[in-house]
This record gives structure tokens, C-alpha cells and sequence, in this order.
């Protein structure tokens, strides 16, 4: 039996999609347990909504009878989990020890400059948020991003003008 | 034993422990954070380092992690090396980088392992100047505070209240330097032991609230050694007093039986001391104050009358019992008790002398390696033992370690190899406990069936045919087999029912219990629980077909003009109308007590008597073991130890009296020995009940008088009232609250301790009464037919709310629950009511929420009387056995209830929408 989780916000999980619970079902049969599918099933939610909001969160903790909040151990231990709503590309930038060497701070101003956006914020569109990441394991072709799936290496100034966006920063309170 | 050299000096250190462990053993100052003595290791922190070397030319040497190390034979230690002792500076700086260093207004300051492991480990100035890390807090309920800053990130809070507690609403959130401890989000902390949270954890991320509405420093906090009321386990807890209030009550170590830890009702529900419900004067007829020496007079004109009968209590210590026994004679003195639990408790007394078994202690339960639960949610009505049995199902998990030669105190390493795999717990009940998350087997029936289940399982265990007929119904034969074998074939196996399993389910318990003994050749593990704190020192008094129906009778036939009831509702005894009855009959109804019922508004003579902490007094736990509980402080008022109002005052004290009731009844002669050996006291001094340090001795009662009064003087114990004497140093004997030099907080019990986890150098764990020379035999059970109309009634049992006292404690009225029906969804179909309608037992008028819960047998009422302490109660004797339910179709004014509802009701099976 899953439990019904009672929050005191009163949120109550959301149903889950058709194609979320084939995902996850078919997760289940390469684990011994549900629990080790909480991960996965995560990163499935995650996939079609873009973040895991408090709703898919429970949503999940019911489907796998999974505690709310050991759920939320493994959401939040992950980085690229997001529990709050991103933009549709996610700008992951690096700015470990090569791509500094190779002078990503500039870079990291440009985007600034151009996207109107700093760490943990969305431009007002929804195009774009900017977060930053340790290491890419492209150092040779260092400074390096990632935007959404795609890699973009050896960073000018130039190549962020690519990136087409307007408008200015929409949250501010990321960190 | 191993042979260690460490700092040049040999010690001999036991091979099966960890470095640390052995150390700390020995009395050596290693600091520590992540490691704890009931948890085993992690290396999580990094601060116990020591260096290792490899033989006597190695001048080198390696830094290893102490509590991670095995001892070996010929190792060669330093703990004071430089290296290291840089190594763990360098540790703290780094743990302490966000530390608020917020230590004046922080709970915990002056009993902070964080702040004397600081000291210790020689961190004094601070080089970090970035900015600190800071966290938003979470509201975690009434009982605890949450102020995530100070976290040093060790993780015990989780490894305690997850791992070790069974709780599912704290974890471990994000990483590094945001590492964050707390909830998915606010909302109070669900477990019945969250309360040693704020004992768990080495610095002040989680205090005591209650504690922190009313603060003092601990070196100014006026402490004795006490045993907890709450339950019949009897748990030895340090309640702790300034300005006549009671403040707190932690944790007091022993390891025979709490160990470490507590539960909630037993942390938070003392403070009933400090009610409002406090009787606090003595009282005439009609209810109007009188003068101690009117209420001695008219006490004393009543006595005079031949015939006076007492009624005694389960709550009362045995010295109030004893007294009132002795006042009216044995012959007059009746059972507190209710029929029923008297009869139950007669069960469980025989079964204390049966040489066919043996009561574990809480630690003894900890080693059991299978378990039988018969009809009793453990959790709600004797919580340290649930706490206990959830140890047990993981020594599976110790023998797979065993067996891959990994350390038992290698914790980590030991979950991760046993994963789900747990040792047998099979759990007989009506309805969910709070321990299904770790059954084996799972047999949930209604109170009829669950008899003839039970009684089946014997007659698999003692190998006799099973009849067949009820299988649709009942357990599996193959699942009485697998249980009938677990039992068998463990080396410890346990048994445990209680006086809220019913009668007949005792007689079960204890009939399994011979049918296991005669396949064995020792004793068999056996823990009948009774549900108060004195239920068998009270039982123990009462002289045989005394019971408290026998008393009513008497009353009933008019020879009994007077009666003395003694710490005791007996609303919650008997039948309302037999009470009522039995007081209309009566002309003088004498009540002692401490606290408001409705027995007490029913007095004739109204005397008040002291809470467990105004008193020095002996109680009988469910082992049969008597202990002793010192007098914490002076209750200020007219109120006086209910004995004292019974026996001359003048020619007793409380030894004199635990020395006569043990030359007067058999049963208690060994009581003697709970008291504290003649000559232990250094040059006669008497042991302080407050710190060297205590402040304001002079000024503390300025505010009511400018005169310095006299410092009060204890003439009947070995502590005294002030800061004068010998305190305790390493002798535990009368050990309120450890500390040792470099060691404020808790954790300096290892200095008073034998060897860490062992006995109190010099302690007193207690004294079993009874002994074991008995031959028992099988009872007869009575498996009811089933006749009976409607549906079937059995009682349900919360933690916070289902004895008479700790409802009466602010923080505990935040989580009790009111009067409910609960059924299942397919009753109450049947019936035509929903989750939140209120039903009727059918002739009477007594009506209540219904809640349905998918684990409920069908035709099944589980049934809860209420919040007694605000007044919201209905007397659950006043309702047959099986009854009729009727919908009411709009709520009548009449049914009373506390803003709080049903909202509080701790249950996994609640169905549809939540309650």
C-alpha cells in the first residue's frame, strides 16, 4: 500500500504521465529494489518537465513508496537536479581550474552582459539559465560551456553573441 | 585481549572493539564527533585521528582515523603526537568555518561536546573571514528547535533518527558546505524518540523546546536521580529544577535499561509537574481550601471509624502504597487497578516467578535475534521497548557481518552488506503498529480471530495438529510453520504481550512461552507489559480476590461508611455508574493526588500529595525490578509525599519506611537493597543536588523577600539541597548528571562508566524482587464464540495521551488526539459514514469521530477515548464489548472536542483523502 503523504503545505502529488510511469516501470525491472530506482525515476520526471516541483516530488515518493524526505536527500545531493524551475537551456558553465586559466571570468561577464543573467538565474523569456559547473573534461578546448545537450568550446567573446536572447535577468534570488 | 602501546604506556584493549571505542574505554581524552556509542563508526569526521606505527623503528608513523582502526595485537599508538594533534586542530578550524560561535545564546552552551572537543582538540582562533554559510530553520514541532547553523555536518542526527529510531521524515539534503539536516519541509518531527535529538546531536542544532521556553544553564539546574513514571519500563531520567519549576528531563544512563535513550512521553510529559491541573492545597467537601492541620484533623476523625477501606494506585510509588496498606490494613486495602488489568497483572506476577522464563531487560531484548509481538502496539504503551525490538531485528545483519569477518561496530559497512535483510519479528495485532515497517510477518485479525490465530501458533510450536477450519481466515499453516521456526531455532528468542493485549492473549503469550521452553534447555525471553509505572510494585500490595469489583461490592452492601483513594482516576477502572454508584454510598470519599480528575472533584477530603519529582520513592518495573528515585526539589506548596499524609511523620522517613514494607511483605524484602549503601558517602558528607557553580543561591527568591532564607535542609536523604558535599567524580552511585574535566556535556558518561556501553563504576541498576521458584503450567484459554452482535471493540493506545499524567504537559496537549472510531473502509460502508462523521454507540451517549483506516479488520472498532487532560474524554468502560454503531446526522453541541481534532493521529493507513 503507498502511503498517502500528508504535507503541512497541503501540496498533494500530481498524477504521473503515462510515458513517466512506462519510463519508471521499465527502470524497475533492472533494480532488486524500488528504492534504487528513486534516482532514475527523478532524473525521468525531470526529462519531461523540465525540474521536479513539490508535486512530482510526492508523486514519485508515493509511486515508489520512497519517504518524502530521503527523496529529497537524493534530489538535492545532485546538482543537476533541479528543484526549481529552469529555462529551456541550461547553461552549464565551467569555471574550474583551466577554463579560469583560459580566462572563462571574462567569458562569464559576457554572458552577463549579454543574457542579462548571473549564476542561478533565468533570463525573463525562459530561454536560458546560467549555472555553474566544475569541470567538463574538455580542458583542452578550454573555456567551455554546455547548452542544453550541445558543447560549445574554445569561448570568445564572440561565441556567446551567438547565443540569442533579450531581455534581463528574471530571478534574482538564485544563488 | 590485545596488548597496545599508546604514548609509550601498554594497555590490554578488547580486539573486537575500535580504536576509539577502547580508548575512551580507558579514560584517554580522544576527541570525537561522528562516532557514538550506540551507533558504531562511520569515519565521517575526521577528528579522532591518532598515529599508528608501524613497529618500534618506525618513527614516522601514519595518521589513522580512531573509531575505523581495529585494535590489534602490538600496535603501536600516539595520541598525543604533534602531527596529530595539528591534524585534528586542523579538523575543527574546517568544521567550525559557518559556526555562529553563538555560544551565550545558544541551549547548548556549557554541556557542548562541540565546544569541549573545540577546547580539547586546540582550535582557539578563528582564520576563516569569508563570508559563513547560513541556512533557513525549519519548525519541527513542539518539541524541538532547529537552528541548522550551528551544524557541524557529522550526520548523527540522521544516523540516529533514521538508522538507529526507524524515523522516515529527517534526512541529509544537499552537499558540502550547504549540507542541510531537516525535513521535506516544516512540520512537526513524527517519531516517539526525537526528543534524544537534542542529546544525539554534539552541538545545538536541535534543543529541547520546552527546555528553551524556561532556560537555564545546566551548572545551574538543580538535578537528582529519577525514574520515569511514564510507562512500566521505568527508565532512569535526570529531571532538572530552578525556581521550584521543573525545566527538563534528559537522559539518565543505565545500561541495563534505557541506555542512552528515552522516549517523548517520557522527555516531555514530566512537565505535568508544572500543570495548572497541580493540586495544590488541601480541600473540604465543597471544594473550598483548608489548613493542613483541618485536613490532618478530619482525616484523623475518619480513621478513627472501624472499617475504612483503601484503594490504591499503579501510579502511586510503593511507599505511598505501602502506607495506606498499612493505615487501613491489609485486609481493607483493595487493587487500583480495573478488574481486568488486575487480572492480567496476576498473570504477569506468576509469570515473574515462572522458572520456565526470564524478563529481559530493555538491553537483554536488544540481543533477541527472533520475536513474537502478540496483540500490543509496543510504541504507544511501553515506547523503549519498541525501540529496543527495532535493534533486535538488525542482529541478523550483525551475524552476516560476522560471518564476512567485518567489525560489528563497522556500521556502514554492516547496513550495506544485510541491505533489507532483518531478523524475524512476527506481529500479531489488531490493526498497523508503529513497528510494521519491520515485521517479518504480519498477522492482523479482529480480537477473536487473532486469539484462535495465537492459540494456533502454540499448538504448531508444541508440534500437536493445527485444525485447518479457520484458514480462509487466519495466518497460513505455512506461515504458523515459518514463525513456529524462526522461534525455535533462534538462540535468544522473545516473547512479548501486555495488559493491553487482553486476559486471554496473556495467557497465550504465556503458554507459547512453556511450549518453547520444554523444546529448550534454558529459560525462555518472556516481557508481559503492564501499562503504568508502579502497575507491579502496586499488585504485588493487594492481597488476593482484593479487587477493586470486591471493594465495590463491599461499598455496595453498606458496611463501608469511608474510603481512601490513592493517586488513582477510578473513572478510568470501572463503569461509570459503579463508581458513581460506589460514591453515593459513601460518606467520606478521602482522595489523595496530585492532580485534577474526576475521582478528585468527587472528594469528600481533598489532600494533595507530590509529583515523582517532590518525592524520594521506589517503583516496580515489568521486570520486577525496584528502583530508586531520589527527590529532585522542594514542591513549594502544602503538598506532601502521599505517605506522609498516611504515617506518622514524625517517626518516618522514606528509608524507615521502604525498610518496614520490606519486613512487611515478603515480596519486597530485597527493596532494602535499592537504597544507597551505608559508608558510601565520602566523610559523611551528603551529595550536592546542585553544581559547584550554581548562581544566585541568595538572590533567587529576592523577588518575594529581601530576607536570605535559610537554605533548605533535607534530613531524610544522603543529597542535600545546595551546592555544599561531594559531588560525584568517578563513582556513580548517585549520579544525577556526568561531568568530567574537559567534559561538559553527556558524553562524559564514559568516564563513569566500567567500559563504554558497560555498567556504572559502583552504579545501581536496580533490584529485582521477585525470584523464580515456581513451576509454571499452561492456562486454559477461553476462545470466545462468535455470538456476539455489531462489531467488535478494542481499545486503541497513544504515546501521547493514554495514561493519566502526561496529558496534562503543555507540549504533549499539542499532540494528542481526540476521541475516534476507527473502522475499516468496508465497515464503514456498511454503516454509511464517512471519514470526519461523527457515530453513536448504540445505548449510550457516548459519541465520537470516525476515521477509517485500510488496516483495520472488518467488523472491527478501534476505539480511543480521548483527550483526558482537557477534559474531552469519555470513560472507555462505559461501552460493552460489541457494539452497534449509529451515524449522528449533525454533530450535537454535546460532542466535545480539542481544536486539534483527529489532526494529530499518527497512523500509515489512514484511507482516501487525508484525515
Amino acid at each position: 500500500m503507498n502511503r498517502e503523504v500528508i504535507v503541512s503545505s497541503g501540496k498533494i502529488a500530481r498524477e504521473l504521465s503515462e510515458a513517466e510511469v512506462k519510463e519508471i516501470e521499465h527502470e524497475l525491472t533492472l533494480y532488486p529494489d524500488k528504492k534504487a530506482v528513486g534516482l532514475e525515476a527523478l532524473k525521468i520526471v525531470q526529462r519531461h518537465n523540465g525540474w521536479v516541483s513539490d508535486e512530482s516530488m510526492l508523486a514519485i515518493s508515493k509511486y515508489l513508496d520512497i519517504a518524502l524526505s530521503e527523496l529529497e536527500g537524493v534530489a538535492t545531493f545532485f546538482n543537476l537536479i533541479y528543484r526549481r524551475p529552469v529555462g529551456k537551456n541550461v547553461i552549464l558553465f565551467c569555471d574550474s581550474v583551466s577554463c579560469w586559466i583560459m580566462g572563462c571570468e571574462k567569458i562569464r561577464k559576457e554572458i552577463n552582459d549579454h543574457l542579462g543573467i548571473d549564476y542561478g538565474e533565468t533570463t525573463e523569456d525562459g530561454e536560458y539559465t546560467l549555472i555553474p559547473v566544475p569541470c567538463l573534461g574538455d580542458c583542452d578546448k578550454a573555456p567551455v560551456m554546455l547548452v542544453g545537450e550541445k558543447m560549445h568550446r574554445n569561448l570568445t567573446a564572440d561565441s556567446i553573441k551567438s547565443l540569442s536572447s533579450s531581455g534581463k535577468a528574471q530571478n534574482k534570488s538564485g544563488e | 585481549m590485545a596488548k597496545v602501546t599508546i604514548d609509550g604506556v601498554i594497555y590490554e584493549l578488547n580486539p573486537e572493539n575500535n580504536l576509539l571505542q577502547e580508548c575512551l574505554s580507558q579514560g584517554l581524552d580522544v576527541p570525537y564527533f561522528c562516532w557514538h556509542p550506540c551507533m558504531g563508526s562511520v569515519g565521517a569526521c575526521r577528528q579522532c585521528a591518532v598515529k599508528q606505527y608501524r613497529d618500534e623503528n618506525d618513527t614516522k608513523g601514519t595518521i589513522v582515523m580512531a573509531c575505523m582502526t581495529p585494535v590489534s595485537d602490538g600496535a603501536i599508538l600516539s595520541v598525543d603526537d604533534e602531527q596529530t594533534k595539528a591534524f585534528r586542530a586542523g579538523v575543527i578550524e574546517s568544521l567550525m568555518t559557518s559556526h555562529p560561535h553563538d555560544c551565550p545564546v545558544c541551549e547548548e552552551g556549557g554541556e557542548c561536546h562541540l565546544q569541549d572537543m573545540t577546547q580539547m582538540s586546540g582550535h582557539n582562533y578563528r582564520r576563516h573571514d569569508k563570508k559563513k554559510v547560513t541556512h533557513h530553520n525549519q519548525y519541527l514541532g513542539p518539541f524541538i528547535s532547529h537552528e541548522m547553523n550551528r551544524c557541524i555536518t557529522c550526520y548523527r542526527c540522521v544516523r540516529y533518527y533514521d538508522d538507529y529510531a526507524g524515523g522516515t521524515d529527517l534526512s541529509a539534503q544537499a552537499s558540502h558546505h550547504h549540507t542541510y539536516f531537516g525535513r521535506f519541509e516544516e512540520g512537526t518531527l513524527e517519531n516517539e524518540f526525537s526528543g534524544n535529538l537534542v542529546e544525539v546531536c554534539p552541538t545545538g542544532v536541535f534543543t529541547d523546546k520546552t527546555f528553551s521556553e524556561n532556560y537555564t544553564r545546566k551548572w545551574d539546574l538543580q538535578v537528582a536521580p529519577s525514574v520515569c513514571v511514564g510507562c512500566s519500563v521505568g527508565c532512569n531520567i535526570t529531571p532538572g529544577e530552578r525556581y521550584g519549576t521543573l525545566r527538563r528531563v534528559v537522559n539518565r544512563y543505565n545500561d541495563e535499561i534505557n541506555g542512552y535513550f528515552i522516549c517523548d512521553r517520557g522527555r516531555f510529559g514530566a512537565h505535568y509537574v508544572n500543570s495548572e491541573s497541580r493540586i495544590r492545597g488541601a480541600k473540604d467537601a465543597s471544594g473550598l481550601s483548608i489548613a493542613v492541620g483541618d485536613a490532618e484533623a478530619k482525616l484523623g476523625v475518619v480513621m478513627q471509624e472501624e472499617n475504612v477501606i483503601g484503594i490504591g494506585s499503579p501510579r502511586a510509588s510503593n511507599e505511598a502504597n505501602f502506607a495506606l496498606r498499612s493505615r487501613v490494613g491489609a485486609e481493607n486495602f483493595y487493587s487500583g487497578h480495573s478488574d481486568d488489568e488486575h487480572a492480567a497483572l496476576e498473570i504477569i506476577i506468576s509469570a515473574l516467578r515462572d522458572e520456565a522464563f526470564h524478563c529481559p531487560s530493555i538491553r537483554e531484548i536488544e540481543n533477541a535475534d527472533a520475536v513474537l509481538l502478540l496483540g500490543i502496539d509496543v510504541t504507544n504503551v511501553a515506547s523503549r521497548v519498541a525501540l529496543a525490538l527495532r535493534q533486535s531485528v538488525r542482529n541478523l545483519s550483525k551475524n552476516l557481518a560476522q560471518e564476512s569477518r567485518i567489525p560489528v561496530w563497522q556500521d556502514s559497512a554492516v547496513r550495506e552488506l544485510a541491505q533489507d535483510q532483518l531478523s524475524p519479528l512476527a506481529i500479531f495485532s489488531v490493526g498497523a503498529t508503529r513497528l510494521d515497517d519491520v515485521a517479518t510477518f504480519k498477522v492482523n485479525l479482529a480480537p477473536d480471530e487473532l486469539l484462535k490465530a495465537a492459540v494456533q501458533l502454540d499448538s504448531v510450536i508444541s508440534g500437536e495438529s493445527v485444525d485447518g477450519s479457520h484458514a480462509d481466515i487466519g495466518p497460513t499453516p505455512k506461515c504458523l510453520n515459518q514463525i513456529s521456526e524462526a522461534l525455535l531455532g533462534a538462540s535468544n528468542p522473545l516473547i512479548v504481550c501486555g495488559t493491553s493485549a487482553g486476559v486471554e492473549m496473556l495467557r497465550v503469550a504465556t503458554n507459547i512461552g512453556h511450549s518453547i521452553r520444554a523444546q529448550r534447555d534454558v529459560a525462555v525471553d518472556l516481557a508481559l507489559l503492564p501499562t503504568e509505572g508502579n502497575s507491579v510494585g502496586h499488585a504485588l500490595m493487594v492481597r488476593e480476590g482484593n479487587t477493586l469489583g470486591e471493594a465495590f461490592e463491599r461499598i455496595a452492601k453498606n458496611s463501608i461508611k469511608s474510603a481512601l483513594i490513592l493517586e488513582n482516576d477510578l473513572y478510568n477502572r470501572a463503569p461509570s455508574a459503579k463508581v458513581i454508584a460506589a460514591f453515593e454510598s459513601l460518606e467520606n470519599r478521602i482522595v489523595i493526588d496530585h492532580i485534577e480528575t474526576k475521582t478528585t472533584q468527587a472528594s469528600t477530603l481533598l489532600l494533595p500529595s507530590t509529583a515523582f519529582s517532590e518525592h524520594e520513592a521506589t517503583f516496580v518495573n515489568y521486570e520486577g525490578r525496584a528502583q530508586l528515585s531520589f527527590q529532585v526539589n522542594d514542591c513549594g506548596t502544602s503538598a506532601k509525599a502521599a505517605w506522609r499524609w498516611l504515617l506518622d511523620e514524625e517517626s518516618h522517613s522514606p528509608d524507615s519506611v521502604i525498610s518496614k514494607c520490606s519486613e512487611d511483605i515478603s515480596d519486597f524484602s530485597k527493596l532494602t537493597e535499592c537504597l544507597p549503601k551505608a559508608g558510601s558517602l565520602v566523610a559523611g558528607m551528603k551529595v550536592p543536588r546542585q553544581s559547584h557553580r550554581y548562581s544566585g543561591r541568595t538572590a533567587m527568591s529576592a523577588k518575594a523577600n529581601v530576607h536570605e532564607g535559610k537554605q533548605a535542609v533535607d534530613k531524610d536523604s544522603v543529597m542535600s539541597f545546595s551546592m555544599e558535599g561531594v559531588y560525584p567524580q568517578k563513582d556513580a552511585s548517585i549520579l544525577a548528571s556526568p561531568w568530567a574535566p574537559s567534559w561538559t556535556s553527556n558524553q562524559s558518561i564514559s568516564k563513569f562508566q566500567s567500559e563504554v556501553n558497560g555498567a556504572l563504576k559502583q552504579g545501581q541498576s536496580g533490584v529485582h524482587l521477585l525470584s523464580r521458584c515456581n513451576k509454571g503450567f499452561k492456562y486454559k484459554v477461553e476462545v470466545p464464540e462468535k455470538t456476539i452482535q455489531g462489531l467488535q471493540i478494542f481499545p486503541a493506545q497513544h504515546i501521547f495521551g493514554s495514561e493519566e499524567l502526561s496529558g496534562h504537559a503543555p507540549p504533549i496537549q499539542e499532540r494528542m488526539t481526540d476521541a475516534y472510531a476507527a473502522i475499516s473502509p468496508k465497515t464503514a460502508s456498511e454503516i454509511g459514514v464517512d471519514a470526519g462523521d461523527f457515530v453513536r454507540f448504540r445505548g449510550s451517549e457516548i459519541c465520537v469521530e470516525v476515521s477509517i483506516r485500510v488496516l483495520v479488520p472488518d467488523a472491527v472498532v478501534l476505539v480511543y477515548p480521548g483527550n483526558r487532560a482537557a477534559g474531552v474524554h469519555f470513560n472507555f468502560r462505559d461501552i460493552g464489548r460489541s457494539q452497534i454503531l449509529e451515524r449522528v446526522e449533525t454533530a450535537p453541541e454535546k460532542i466535545a472536542s480539542t481544536r486539534l481534532g483527529l489532526s494529530q493521529l499518527l497512523v500509515n493507513d489512514l484511507f482516501g483523502e487525508r484525515g
